[in-house]
Formats: structure tokens, C-alpha cells, sequence
């Protein structure tokens, strides 16, 4: 399994590409949420303010 | 035509009546220029061998730092909204101020491109080519930054923006016109690298005029 | 006509809020499938590369985006386009919300070709033809993405972000064969190692599915993100308090 893992002598490369592939992803996955969770609590704010 | 001269004729009358601004391209490009000597060695086989894209570059930044002024002043004042109002199409007035932004920038850089280009150490004779990419390029250069500067006018500090928005877009005249220099030097045929600059001079001529109307357009609502 | 009549119900902010809201899961769901099989597929099966040996597997993820990134701008100048000529609002949202996911694409295109180039060329980051044409992308959707940000009026910043993707477009084949023209000059015709001319199946099978994967995977964040700047865009519309009531009562 190690021998997986060192990818002939690549290991650096291999595993750092596949890391910022994962990492840029998963960025572009979170940002909406992070957003749609920012929105909605905004939205609840003004409508509470405005129905007393 | 008429919407065409006329404007060409006003902005040139105002350029003039302004001629230190006529100056402020120049100096830039003189300066800039000169730099390099003075970041490099003064020997002179170091500085030929930069000399093409020492003098296209500065030439490239000169321009694209001088195409506020094609719209700015009538953003201001106002006059551009009537222009773009105005039933004549607004293809040829883009067209008219860009010219005269071009007599009074390109054209001048490329009067002044040989003076300097011997004092970076280039050889004489191939100075016909210089001028030659100099005066297909800078057109372009005025043509594309013009779309550039309309999508900016209305900012506030619009000035590193339009540099990001068009640098791309002036890669391909950089590459085609500095190589056409470098290759003259070396004694090599050009003419492939003046056909493609011209192409990109008449594609721009054509195309950019619509796109700097839609975008002026746009950014005057 | 039934087709037209389907776009023109997509195009109303409600109904594509409401389907994106149930394709999305769906289309989540077969990215993963495929991104689990296309990963397996590429870094257990496929065999080493016999010149490059494992280095190599770095394509199914290098090629991948440097396709999506040239894909996504199309998509984006395509539906800016749209947007300026049949002023439709959702796809001038589209266009400015494929921006950022495109520019990810390239930038991980340029990160994973330097991962890439480092073993075999020996430089992080070598003047090739295609390398130096993505980098470029990348400032073009630097561009577009900059100058939608710089007005504050959602409006206009859409419109003008649109008419610089549409210029943009026109020069992206320009720039790459320039940039071609330009490398075959100074370097003559690097041994592009990267499309090796005939791929064997047990490598060329990961690297489509992975293609396939990243384009579902666009259109995921795409229509994510397309949703959130829709209601974003009709906060003052009842459809929205209805939408909030239904979330929380």
C-alpha cells in the first residue's frame, strides 16, 4: 500500500496536484453555501424588522 | 462622414489647445525607455538584443496610459452623453475620437520610436521596420483600448482596471510586432509578422468601434 | 414551440430557482459517482506511463480543467451574449456566475501543469505554448470578473462584465495562436508529451470520465450559485417570502 502511495518516486507531485484539485473543489462548492447561509439570514433580518 | 471629421476635427483642436497633455505620452515613453540602460549595462550588444521589446513595450504602456483622455474629458463635462444620444451612428464618433487619439499619441511615438531606438544601439537600417510595426500597432493598440476605456469611464479610479482588461487583449500585437523587430535585426524576412499585424489592424478597425459603442452604451445608462 | 415555451418558463427567476432547487442533488450525486470512478479508474487501474511512469497521472486532472476553463468562458461570453441581445436577467446571472468557477478551472489547470512540468521539464514554470495561453485566460477572466466587481449597480456591472466576455471570446483564438506562432519561434516545437498521440483505453477511459465528471460538476456550482444570486436579485418579490416562510415557519 506504502508502494501506492510513493507513486514512483512522484509521491510530491502526484499528491500535491490532487490536493489543490480537491482543495479548489471544494472551495467552489462551499462559496454558495457560505453565501445561500449569509442571504437567508439577511432575508429573515429585514422581514423580521419589518412585520413588528 | 460628417460625424466622422467633425469629431476628428474637434478633438484634434482640443488636443492642441492643450499641448503640454500632448506631451505627457512623449516624456513617458522617453523615460521609460531609458530606463532600461540604466536597469541593465550601458553595453550596447546586451541593450540590441532588448531594443525591440524595450521600444514596443514602452510604446504599449504609453498608449494604453494615455487612452483615458479619449473619453474622460466628455465624461465629464457631460458631452459624451449627447454624443451617444445624438442620431448620428455612434460607431463613427467612437471612430473619430479614437483617430484623434491616435495623431495625437501612436502617431507621435511612432515619429519619435527611431530616435530612441538609436540610443538603445539599433542598427540603422532596420529602422524602416520599427517604424513600419510601429505605425500598424499603434492603431490597434488605440482601437482596442478604446473599448477598454469605455467600459471604465464611469468608475472613479479606473486606471489599474483598464490595465487588467486590456493587457491580454494587446498580447498578440506585442508578440507579432516586437518579434517583426527582432527578426529584422537578425537579418530575416518579415513579412509573415507585418501581414498578421495588419490583419489584427483591419479585424480591430472593423470590430472595435461596435464594441466600444455598446459598451459606451451601456456604462452611460 | 413547446421548446420555446419550456426556456421561456426556465427563464422566469421563480421556476429556475424552484428546478434548479431539485436537479441540483441529482447532478451532485453523478459527479461524485463519476469523480470516485474516474479517480479509482485513474490512479489504481491505468497503468504507468512507460516513459513517465506515475507522474503522468497528474492528467486526469491537469487536462480536465484545462478543458473546462476554455469550456466555461464559452459558456459565459455565450450566455452574456444572450443577456445583452434578448435582455434576459438569469443569463447575465449565469455568465457572471461561471466567471469565478471558470477562473478556479484555469487556475488549477496552470497549478497541476506546473505540478506537472516540475519532473519533467525540470522548471516550475516553463514558457510553453499552452501554459502561457492558459495563464493568459486566466487575466481575461481576471478581467471580466474585476470589472463586475467594480460597479456598484448589479445592472450595469453585468452588462459591461458581458461586453468584455464577448470581446474577450473574439480574442481568445487569436491569443493562442499567437502564443503558438510566438513559442514555435523562440523554443521550436517542444515534444508535447502531455496528448501523447495514441492513448491507450486504459488511460484514455479515466480522463473522459473525468471530463465528464468536471463538466457536471460546473454545472453543480454553476446553477448553485446562479440560484442564491437570483434570490439574491428579487429579495423584494412575494415568491421569496413565500420561499422563507416555507424554509422556517
Amino acid at each position: 500500500m506504502s508502494e501506492f502511495f510513493h507513486m514512483g518516486g512522484y509521491a510530491f507531485y502526484v499528491w500535491t496536484a490532487y490536493g489543490m484539485a480537491f482543495a479548489i473543489l471544494l472551495i467552489n462548492v462551499v462559496v454558495p453555501i457560505v453565501r445561500r447561509q449569509r442571504l437567508l439570514r439577511d432575508l429573515r433580518r429585514m422581514k423580521s424588522r419589518k412585520t413588528p | 462622414m460628417t460625424a466622422f471629421t467633425t469629431i476628428f476635427r474637434r478633438d484634434i483642436k482640443l488636443a492642441l489647445r492643450h499641448r503640454s497633455e500632448l506631451i505627457n505620452p512623449l516624456a513617458f515613453f522617453v523615460i521609460v525607455v531609458s530606463l532600461f540602460p540604466l536597469g541593465l549595462s550601458a553595453d550596447s550588444r546586451t541593450l540590441l538584443q532588448l531594443a525591440p521589446a524595450v521600444l514596443w513595450i514602452s510604446a504599449l504602456l504609453a498608449t494604453m496610459l494615455s487612452l483615458e483622455s479619449i473619453f474622460r474629458s466628455d465624461y465629464e463635462d457631460g458631452s459624451l452623453e449627447q454624443l451617444v444620444l445624438s442620431d448620428h451612428p455612434l460607431f463613427l464618433i467612437v471612430l473619430g475620437k479614437v483617430t484623434a487619439h491616435w495623431c495625437t499619441t501612436g502617431l507621435l511615438l511612432t515619429l519619435m520610436s527611431p530616435a530612441l531606438a538609436i540610443s538603445l544601439a539599433f542598427p540603422p537600417q532596420n529602422l524602416d521596420i520599427l517604424v513600419w510595426t510601429l505605425l500598424l500597432g499603434t492603431p490597434t493598440l488605440s482601437l482596442i483600448g478604446s473599448i477598454g476605456v469605455a467600459l471604465t469611464v464611469g468608475l472613479r479610479r479606473g486606471g489599474i482596471l483598464l490595465a487588467l482588461l486590456i493587457l491580454p487583449l494587446y498580447i498578440p500585437i506585442l508578440i507579432f510586432g516586437a518579434s517583426a523587430v527582432d527578426m529584422s535585426i537578425d537579418g530575416l524576412d518579415v513579412a509573415g509578422q507585418l501581414y498578421l499585424l495588419a490583419a489584427l489592424f483591419v479585424l480591430s478597425l472593423t470590430l472595435a468601434p461596435f464594441a466600444t459603442s455598446a459598451a459606451l452604451r451601456v456604462t452611460l445608462e | 414551440m413547446r421548446l420555446f415555451r419550456f426556456f421561456h418558463r426556465f427563464a422566469s427567476p421563480r421556476e429556475f430557482f424552484r428546478i434548479a432547487g431539485s436537479m441540483i442533488p441529482w447532478l451532485a450525486a453523478t459527479t461524485l459517482l463519476l469523480l470516485l470512478i474516474g479517480l479509482y479508474l485513474g490512479l489504481f487501474v491505468a497503468p504507468p506511463d512507460y516513459q513517465q511512469g506515475e507522474s503522468y497521472r497528474i492528467m486526469f486532472i491537469h487536462v480536465p480543467s484545462a478543458w473546462m476553463s476554455l469550456f466555461v468562458y464559452m459558456v459565459m461570453a455565450g450566455t452574456a451574449a444572450i443577456g445583452l441581445i434578448w435582455r434576459i436577467k438569469l443569463a447575465h446571472v449565469i455568465a457572471m456566475s461561471s466567471a469565478p468557477i471558470g477562473a478556479s478551472f484555469t487556475f488549477l489547470a496552470l497549478v497541476t501543469g506546473s505540478l506537472w512540468g516540475k519532473p519533467m521539464w525540470g522548471a516550475w514554470w516553463v514558457w510553453d505554448a499552452r501554459l502561457t495561453s492558459e495563464l493568459i485566460l486566466l487575466f481575461l477572466y481576471l478581467g471580466v470578473m474585476a470589472l463586475y466587481a467594480a460597479f456598484e449597480e448589479r445592472r450595469t456591472a453585468q452588462r459591461a462584465a458581458g461586453i468584455l466576455a464577448i470581446v474577450g471570446v473574439i480574442n481568445v483564438p487569436i491569443i493562442h495562436y499567437s502564443v503558438m506562432w510566438w513559442n514555435t519561434l523562440h523554443q521550436g516545437p517542444t515534444v508535447t508529451k502531455f496528448d501523447a498521440p495514441s492513448i491507450h483505453p486504459s488511460m484514455l477511459a479515466p480522463l473522459l470520465i473525468m471530463s465528464v465528471a468536471f463538466m457536471l460538476f460546473y454545472a453543480v456550482v454553476l446553477l448553485m450559485r446562479a440560484r442564491w444570486e437570483v434570490l439574491d436579485q428579487e429579495q423584494r418579490s412575494n415568491w421569496v417570502d413565500d420561499y422563507l416562510e416555507q424554509l422556517s415557519p
